[in-house]
């Protein structure tokens, strides 16, 4: 690549590297306060139906092998 | 000044913004704010099942949404179909080529993808009378490392190439390519909505994009290493991250910061796989010294355990319905946990 391409490339590219952080500048933000006060609230809600977190009853686990049993 | 020092000063003016912006909202810390919540339980799951079938590393792994089924890639030049709820094995896809990097399965179960270091990504109709490959995504210049369908005509994929593409399965064609990233995109997880995506990439960054138009909206620094998974928090307001810098960050993506990291002095090794329990509350990494270290997202606190693997663990995934979480190795076994 001659460089004269090489240079005009470098600049294409740092004018598509301006641009971007521009886009990137110009967006809303809220307080972490507020973000991860919302998380909270998310975790706090579903909680209750998470089954890893709060665990599965042995006749409602699809994974469990299920043994016969031997009443002795 | 010529043109490039002018724009060198403008990015290096608006980078400073950014991060003045940021430091402006950053008001508090999640570990502050999560301090009154009571202390996720000691998590101690049981290996339930362990899928036997492939001959060589596992890379992948991804549940149907019928969160049942299950693909997994392996060296071995396999894609394994398998029932969870027996253990058996229900379709075998042999590979065209065996480096293998990834799969995944559309959200109908009809299709499965993969693809490595070919460069393609393969589409292939498991309810065929036999699987029969109905495209080959062929435009990426570097490897696939990830991709995951929206439905059965779009399927969006991560290449070393640096970019990210969603393709027309109609047509075999590129219909957006995501431009941004300056290192080899490693992983891609989509947005519960589907109108964004996120990507982790070698240049230690991860971006928001915009499905649609191809814009990268976001993005998050502080990793000083590959990222190599990546997932959204399940309201679809906060990212998780893995890395080979031993930790994993959580963004929040309306912050536009980093708001939590999980790291241990102990822990060199790198994080290889993410997935998050249903309620976002437990954060499941899989590392490569063969264990997956169960983390609460709140208090960042290490609650469990998941060891029984005897290679590096190198893929997880929690099927949509939560009730268990599946774990791939290099051993070239599947374990399932709950």
């Amino acid at each position: 690549m001659s460089s004269k391409m090489q240079s005009s490339n470098n600049i294409a590219h740092a004018r598509r590297t301006v641009q971007q952080l521009r886009i990137e500048a110009s967006i809303e933000r809220i307080k972490v306060s507020k973000a991860s006060a919302d998380l909270m609230h998310y975790c706090g809600e579903h909680a209750k139906y998470d089954p890893l977190l709060m665990g599965i009853p042995a006749s409602e686990n699809p994974f469990k092998d299920k043994k016969p049993c031997t009443i002795l | 000044m010529g043109e490039m020092d002018t724009l060198k000063k403008e990015a290096d003016g608006l980078k400073t913004q950014i991060e003045t912006a940021r430091k402006a909202v950053n008001d508090t810390t999640m570990a502050a704010v999560a301090s009154g919540v009571a202390a996720a339980p000691r998590i101690q799951l049981k290996n339930r099942k362990t899928l036997k079938g492939h001959l060589a590393k596992i890379y992948g792994l991804h549940w149907s949404a019928d969160n049942r089924h299950m693909v997994s890639a392996s060296q071995d030049g396999k894609l394994l179909i398998w029932d969870t709820y027996t253990g058996n094995k229900v379709y075998a896809v042999p590979l065209k080529s065996s480096w293998v990097m990834s799969c995944s399965m559309a959200p109908s179960g009809n299709l499965v993808a993969s693809g490595g270091l070919d460069n393609m990504c393969t589409i292939v109709n498991i309810k065929a009378a036999s699987p029969k490959t109905i495209r080959e995504l062929d435009a990426h210049e570097g490897y696939l490392s990830h991709s995951r369908f929206l439905n059965d005509s779009e399927i969006l994929t991560a290449s070393g190439d640096t970019t990210c593409c969603l393709w027309d399965l109609e047509t075999g064609k590129q219909k957006v390519v995501y431009k941004s990233h300056v290192g080899d995109c490693m992983c891609l997880a989509m947005s519960p909505d589907q109108n964004t995506f996120i990507s982790g990439a070698c240049d230690s960054s991860a971006k928001l994009w915009d499905i649609r138009d191809g814009g990268c909206k976001q993005t998050f620094i502080g990793h000083t290493s590959d990222i190599n998974a990546i997932a959204f928090f399940p309201s679809g307001t906060a990212i998780i991250t893995g890395s080979d810098d031993c930790t994993l960050k959580m963004y929040d993506l309306r912050a536009d910061q980093e708001v939590n990291g999980y790291q241990d002095a102990a822990l060199n090794a790198g994080v290889t796989s993410v997935s998050l329990s249903s309620s976002g509350r437990l954060v499941f990494a899989g590392y490569d010294n063969f264990n997956c270290n169960i983390w609460d997202s709140l208090k960042a606190e290490k609650v469990g355990v998941l060891s029984g693997h005897d290679n590096r663990v190198s893929c997880i995934g929690v099927p949509d319905d939560g009730l268990g979480i599946c774990t791939g190795s290099w051993d070239s076994f599947l374990k399932i946990w709950n």
